[in-house]
């Protein structure tokens, strides 16, 4: 399962850096989002300080449905999906390797959008482990359910526009959890408020990688 | 030729089954009709709110039904579903006819509240942890029927749609408690927690518990009647094919005879 779930992530991960796609799409739409917040919400930057953790993870989670996208999409030519399912890799080693790409993915880009944030909105760090924490378990969430989603709507010809509406509400746990932990760990939040939050997320991860490894074959026998 | 003749015979439902569902149905109007009775007309407005409490017979009933009846419902069917050993296309139809009826129900669940709150708190919608997870569900779950509506095999859909229906039923509890924790970490007491629960008692109780049962049986009744047409439905999709098959092969055949006689 481990060596499978490495060589499904080298592949996507390999494919990655060299299309560049998301180098040069969807980090670039993440920083868009990020002025487009910053246009809405006006030039008061106390504003925009104040609503940084909530809009880093909005960018994010629409940043997220974007690389599960183009982490179904890589797979939908050539026949690739039916060669992956004959090459007698496990489903949870692709399970693993699949949202493993996508979470390297995700990390690389919120490390950008951290950066956007702090520069853009005048957020302060005050306690990093938590910012850290925070985005490590989230992605984790994230990529999990992203990719049981893009499993499951990978044959459908609607699979762009029923994706995000199926994805994000069951990503809204993690937005929130997110939100409150960047809120301890920026300037004027409490440190000990982020704790229950972290315990939130492990949850989440792991009911949903669980799910995702034990399900993964039989959903690409649905899709 | 007629192609009527081809036509395959609608399922037929069992005359018990047709009775059974007829009686729930007058049951369940008449409840309703009593519920209506009791909660307008015999019971008292309350000291507090009013007339306005006339809204505590249906509200709490429609959100039993949406919440946990329908939503429940639809969540171990389609656990039965994905279990190899149980698995049939009736706990696909079971789970679709309930999310379908509990997605009304929500959307009466939300529309009563707010009725109900914009006299009592000042506004429509409140981010109270109890509307942000009703609403949150009622979104999964029109994912859910989004997701049927799109065409497919019988056995593909029904997969798929189970598979959507368990995510979203892990993820129920997840948004509550994340909800939960959103109000009261973030701020004190919510409006919820002002004394909005008097005690109630004589006629307004047992017009409360008749209004349980009377939802409850509408439930039901709608829940019997989508099962029913998602049958016909099926039946409607297969039907159709093979008229349409028979119509290719009957008209092949004609040109076959054409041109032996010419």
């Amino acid at each position: 399962m481990w060596r499978d779930s490495l060589l499904v992530a080298g592949k996507d991960l390999r494919i990655e850096a060299r299309s560049r796609v998301g180098l040069y799409q969807v980090a670039p739409f993440g920083v868009v989002a990020l002025v487009l917040f910053a246009f809405a919400l006006g030039p008061d930057r106390t504003q925009m300080a104040k609503g940084a953790p909530g809009l880093f993870w909005v960018a994010v989670l629409f940043c997220t449905v974007l690389a599960v996208q183009r982490s179904v999409s890589v797979e939908s030519v050539d026949g690739a999906r039916d060669g992956i399912r004959l090459s007698g890799l496990d489903p949870a080693g692709q399970f693993l390797g699949k949202a493993a790409a996508v979470a390297v993915q995700l990390i690389v880009l919120e490390v950008v959008l951290g950066i956007g944030v702090v520069l853009l909105y005048g957020a302060s760090i005050q306690v990093p482990w938590l910012i850290v924490a925070s985005c490590v378990l989230g992605t984790v969430g994230l990529a999990a359910t992203g990719t049981l989603y893009g499993a499951l709507s990978a044959g459908l010809r609607v699979r762009e526009t029923l994706l995000p509406f199926l994805f994000l509400p069951i990503a809204a746990p993690v937005l929130l959890a997110g939100t409150r932990v960047w809120q301890a760990g920026l300037a004027g939040g409490t440190e000990s408020y982020g704790s229950p939050w972290l315990r939130l997320l492990v949850v989440f991860d792991a009911i949903y990688v669980a799910l995702g490894i034990v399900v993964f074959g039989p959903i690409q026998e649905a899709a | 030729m007629s192609t009527n003749q081809h036509v395959p015979a609608p399922p037929v439902q069992s005359r018990r089954s047709l009775w059974t569902t007829r009686i729930i149905g007058i049951t369940a109007l008449v409840a309703t009709a009593f519920t209506v009775w009791l909660g307008l007309w015999v019971t008292p407005p309350d000291q507090v709110q009013g007339n306005l409490v006339r809204l505590v017979y249906i509200h709490p009933g429609v959100a039993w039904v949406a919440l946990y009846l329908a939503f429940g419902l639809a969540a171990l069917a389609s656990v039965l579903y994905l279990w190899p050993r149980t698995r049939s296309l009736y706990w696909d139809r079971l789970a679709a006819a309930a999310v379908e009826v509990g997605v009304v129900f929500n959307v009466c669940t939300l529309i009563s509240g707010s009725i109900w709150g914009k006299p009592t708190w000042g506004v429509w919608w409140a981010w109270d942890a109890r509307l942000t997870s009703t609403a949150v569900l009622l979104v999964l779950f029109l994912g859910y029927l989004a997701l049927r509506r799109v065409p497919a095999e019988p056995e593909v859909r029904a997969k798929r749609s189970a598979f959507v229906a368990l995510f979203a039923a892990v993820d129920i509890p997840i948004v509550h408690f994340s909800v939960l924790w959103w109000k009261t970490l973030h701020q004190g007491a919510t409006v919820l927690n002002a004394n909005l629960s008097p005690t109630i008692h004589g006629s307004m109780a047992w017009t409360l518990l008749l209004g349980f049962i009377a939802l409850t049986l509408v439930f039901v009744w709608m829940l019997l009647v989508r099962y029913r047409i998602g049958v016909l439905e099926d039946w409607l999709g297969t039907g159709e094919l093979d008229v349409a098959l028979r119509e290719r092969q009957a008209e092949g055949a004609s040109l076959d005879d054409d041109e032996a006689a010419a």
